[in-house]
């Protein structure tokens, strides 16, 4: 397809959210020809969803802070499988990267004596544990991944990024060597196919809570990073861990931040029952994500649910009074009277455990390198693809993400990414250009949707999908119920393959968006399907009926999943930080 | 009455030769839904239907949208704020130019928004923690910084119809003032200097169209006053 | 920053404060003569040229007109640039209204000054 025009960068950031914008940000100050190639305009991005704050040991709510309790308290959170050398690495960088953020103009809450204001969220404590809640989230009100997102976007905007703005990458671009040299995009308003090349290619696309019907996540959280880096057969790691947010409003699924709970709110049940205390007695509502969203399931199972079918549970807001809430948690107050009508501070909110984010997805170093297996199941580097953000598993979140740890995870490992890249670039890169073959394996996908000519459409299969995973592979798992799921699955992925797109006109086809996004949930849904198939024990966010225990004989491990043979392989996790001592797995209790 | 009469504005430039108004009927099931789930639901039926959506919260801006003749978020409108006489009228954002049924090319509204430096500006060297705000200088950002760059605002403002390449318009001038009011922006007097021609500022009639659309609440004609008064205590 | 050559003041403040300053003017200017109106139920010829033959009820006068000159120039040309977009027509328009402003001034200067 020599017809196709081609457009060449240093790097290409696929993604304009808060990782993908601290990346390309890093390489634009640096003056390499840099864009960021995003879906949407870069604030309708995802991060601008985030509300309760980036977690990070400032030292400013308490002056003793330290990193290492930070590090601590991320690595017990994620079950003993967040690799510790990246934990150590994040939780070690993120004051810089948090104070350069403020002296970019981000406008955090403050403190009285003027430093950022910064909040309990759970699974936080000091002294490794032993020092009780730490309140380590700095916050801007509850508002602060729109107030960083818009920050960096503004930051790019000084240091003059270029920007895609409404292109859709549709598959990654691999040269004979099987190196990452470019992508295959659409200009959405022209419907103008692009060949993209670029030495480094990085994927900053999110996660991909739409693969479930009941999510916190963006309508755009599609996982298109994980479906390119799939088709291109790459492996993922750690897919089955979901996991899934104590707080979503019951019925809308939009996001009521656990900074309420850091605030003074608490869950209870239809007696009125504070039930935390009951399963975690010192973290109480503050307990892992994992823990509190299990809890309330259990809650409603025994039948102590709330409303006519009892099958929510009630987060209190209004003995915190309305000053509180209408000063640091306005957002919320907004979107309780418009998702669930009731004010917060008279009544209570309906809230129920829904999917939000994905703690797996493109194995990564802490340069954000993507990494697959040899033959020998040795780790090894891929060619030119970088990946970061949440569709990366560096691994810091392991099974379990601690709420303020993706903010966190976005800005350092988006600034790593573009470190490293421009180090690189400066070093020299040279791959082998991609041949008229190597382009038109690339194409494939969009080609089939344009010459489809009758079938199933696209919001049939989406919705299909989207039951399959909210039913076998929700907040408990079970192998039978599994079995079934991945059946489904493998079935429905033969309906997708025979689906139509009706509408194959190019200005603004949001349709063939969709369609090409359908794709896209399939590989993240299958990948999801039989990682969590084959991890036979209750780890983090991945909880099983049939194997209701860690078992850290076998599986104190990262899953991969390789798509070629649906195959999944063990990888091993990360104990040896370089400046503290290793973290031994511990029973996790809060 | 489940079922809604829906009038929604189509124009595909490849297959219309001009913009024409289509009705549908929805039924809602009596539900008092959103305006983006009659979208999605009209999207059924038509799949070429376009229209941006993204966060479905009110938090991304992107589904800005002229509903029954007033500018707002379709994803937090429910239908009972809106409809008429059982009838709902959806129009792209007016005043930019579309480029496909509700999607609008904002390609002018952004422009204004760089114009005003949209990024802190502080020549003095950065200390190795944060810069200290007081809780004081910190609130006078409250109701600034919250923009969503929906652009419901400047395309219901009548100074931005008829000047988008000159006037700032309402959400580029609150952003303005978000860094006017910043007590860590060094850069006062270049922002206002860049401000005090004939249009920029001053094409501001204060209708306050722009209140009465924004979906968070926030007030850019004040914001805009405040700027006038800056530039007033600067120049005389 | 927007360029222009043909407002009033060659910035928006200035055309901002003069607008406002001028109105002030021209209300005060419009309440004193009301006023007196009202105040002078059997107005004649005789106290009418009277009162305007006093040198500050002329000045006061003057500077009503320069207020409302200005006035009419500042709010004519926002109107002109916001409607007609061809550049010829906005700027012959703007030369029409800027004539008729200039003698409509010599004219009432002629008028409060001559016989």
């Amino acid at each position: 397809m020599s017809n196709l025009r081609s457009l060449s960068f240093d790097a290409i950031i696929i993604g304009g959210g808060g990782a993908g914008l601290r990346a390309a940000l890093e390489l634009a100050k640096s003056g390499k020809k840099t864009a960021v190639l995003s879906k949407v305009f870069p604030t309708r991005s995802h991060t601008v969803s985030a509300q309760g704050g980036i977690t990070c040991a400032i030292a400013s709510a308490d002056p003793d802070d330290d990193w290492r309790w930070h590090m601590y308290d991320t690595v017990k959170g994620g079950d003993y499988i967040a690799d510790q050398d990246a934990a150590e690495y994040m939780c070690s960088e993120g004051p810089k990267a948090v104070f350069e953020l403020e002296h970019m103009g981000l406008p955090f809450s403050r403190f009285d004596n003027g430093r950022i204001y910064q909040r309990p969220f759970g699974g936080q404590s000091k002294d490794f544990g032993a020092g009780g809640q730490a309140s380590r989230t700095c916050a801007a009100a509850d508002r602060t991944g729109h107030a960083l997102l818009h920050t960096l976007y503004q930051n790019n905007l000084k240091n003059d990024t270029t920007f895609l703005n409404e292109w859709y990458a549709v598959d990654l671009v691999k040269n004979a060597n099987g190196d990452v040299v470019g992508c295959i995009a659409m200009d959405i308003e022209t419907g103008e196919i692009v060949h993209v090349k670029s030495k480094a290619t990085v994927l900053a696309t999110g996660g991909a809570g739409r693969i479930y019907a009941s999510t916190t996540n963006a309508l755009i959280n599609t996982g298109d990073g994980i479906g390119m880096a799939l088709r291109a057969g790459f492996p993922m790691q750690d897919m089955e861990m979901w996991q899934f947010h104590p707080t979503g409003i019951y019925g809308a699924g939009t996001l009521v931040t656990e900074g309420c709970r850091g605030e003074g709110g608490y869950l209870v049940n239809k007696d009125g029952e504070r039930f935390m205390e009951r399963y975690a007695p010192n973290a109480k509502d503050l307990a892992g994500r994992d823990v509190v969203a299990r809890s309330m399931v259990m809650e409603i199972l025994e039948g102590r649910g709330c409303g006519e079918n009892g099958d929510h549970v009630f987060l209190k807001l209004d003995h915190l009074g309305e000053d509180v809430l209408g000063k640091r948690l306005p957002g919320i107050v907004e979107l309780s009277k418009t998702f669930a009508h009731v004010d917060p501070a008279k009544e209570p909110i309906p809230v129920v455990p829904t999917c939000h984010y994905m703690m797996g997805g493109i194995p990564t170093n802490v340069h954000g390198q993507a990494i697959m297996q040899d033959a020998d199941g040795r780790d090894q580097i891929v060619n030119g693809l970088f990946a970061c953000g949440e569709a990366a598993c560096v691994s810091v979140h392991g099974a379990n993400r601690l709420g303020g740890n993706s903010l966190l995870d976005l800005v350092v490992f988006g600034r790593a990414a573009g470190m490293f890249i421009e180090g690189a670039l400066n070093e020299g890169i040279e791959y082998l250009d991609a041949s008229e073959s190597d382009i038109e394996s690339a194409m494939k996908r969009m080609n089939r949707w344009n010459e489809s000519e009758g079938g199933e459409t696209v919001p049939e299969l989406k919705r299909a999908l989207q039951s399959i995973m909210q039913n076998s592979f929700g907040v408990f798992r079970e192998e039978e119920n599994m079995q079934k799921g991945v059946k489904q699955l493998s079935e429905l992925r033969e309906r997708i393959a025979n689906a139509y797109l009706p509408d194959k006109t190019n200005a603004f086809n949001t349709a063939r968006v969709e369609a090409l996004e359908l794709d896209n949930l399939m590989e993240v849904a299958e990948a999801t399907a039989i990682s969590a198939l084959e991890r036979k024990e209750s780890r983090g966010a991945h909880s099983r009926y049939d194997y209701p225990d860690r078992d850290d004989v076998n599986w104190l491990k990262h899953s991969l999943y390789f798509p070629a043979d649906k195959r999944l392989a063990k990888r091993d996790v990360n104990f040896t930080p370089k400046t503290v001592d290793t973290f031994e797995p511990k029973v996790r209790t809060y | 009455m489940s079922t809604l009469q829906v009038s929604i504005y189509r124009y595909n430039p490849e297959t219309d030769s001009a913009p024409y108004m289509q009705e549908f009927q929805v039924d809602t099931q009596g539900r008092d839904v959103m305006v983006l789930d009659v979208l999605h639901m009209m999207k059924e039926d038509d799949n070429g239907l376009a229209y941006r959506r993204s966060c479905r919260e009110g938090v991304c801006g992107s589904d800005g949208m002229n509903m029954n003749g007033k500018n707002g978020l379709a994803c937090i409108t429910p239908l009972s704020e809106v409809i008429k006489g059982n009838k709902l009228v959806l129009r792209p954002l007016p005043g930019l130019p579309v480029i496909r049924d509700l999607v609008v090319d904002m390609g002018l509204f952004y422009k204004q928004y760089e114009r005003i430096q949209p990024y802190l500006q502080n020549d003095t060297p950065a200390p190795a923690i944060e810069r200290l705000q007081s809780p004081e200088d910190r609130d006078k950002l409250d109701g600034l910084y919250e923009c969503i760059l929906c652009a419901c605002c400047s395309t219901s403002c009548p100074s931005f119809w008829w000047n988008p390449d000159k006037f700032v318009g309402p959400a580029g001038l609150l952003q303005s003032y978000r860094f006017l009011a910043d007590s860590r922006d060094t850069a006062t007097g270049s922002r206002l200097a860049e401000l005090e021609d004939p249009f920029s500022v001053f094409r501001c009639r204060g209708i306050m169209n722009c209140v009465a659309v924004c979906p968070k609440g926030l007030n850019p004609t004040r914001a805009i006053g405040k700027i006038r008064d800056m530039l007033m205590a600067n120049a005389t | 920053m927007v360029t222009n050559i043909t407002n009033f003041g060659r910035s928006g403040l200035s055309d901002w404060l003069i607008q406002r300053v001028s109105a002030i003017i021209m209300a005060i200017y419009t309440v004193f003569i009301v006023a007196y109106l009202l105040f002078n139920p059997g107005l004649d010829y005789a106290t009418w040229s009277g009162l305007f033959a006093q040198t500050w009820m002329r000045i006061f006068s003057l500077l009503a007109f320069v207020s409302l000159s200005a006035h009419a120039w500042v709010g004519l040309w926002t109107v002109t640039t916001d409607y007609i977009k061809p550049t010829g027509i906005r700027v012959g328009a703007q030369t029409v209204v800027i004539l008729a402003i200039f003698v409509f001034l010599v004219w009432g200067i002629q008028i409060l000054w001559g016989a």
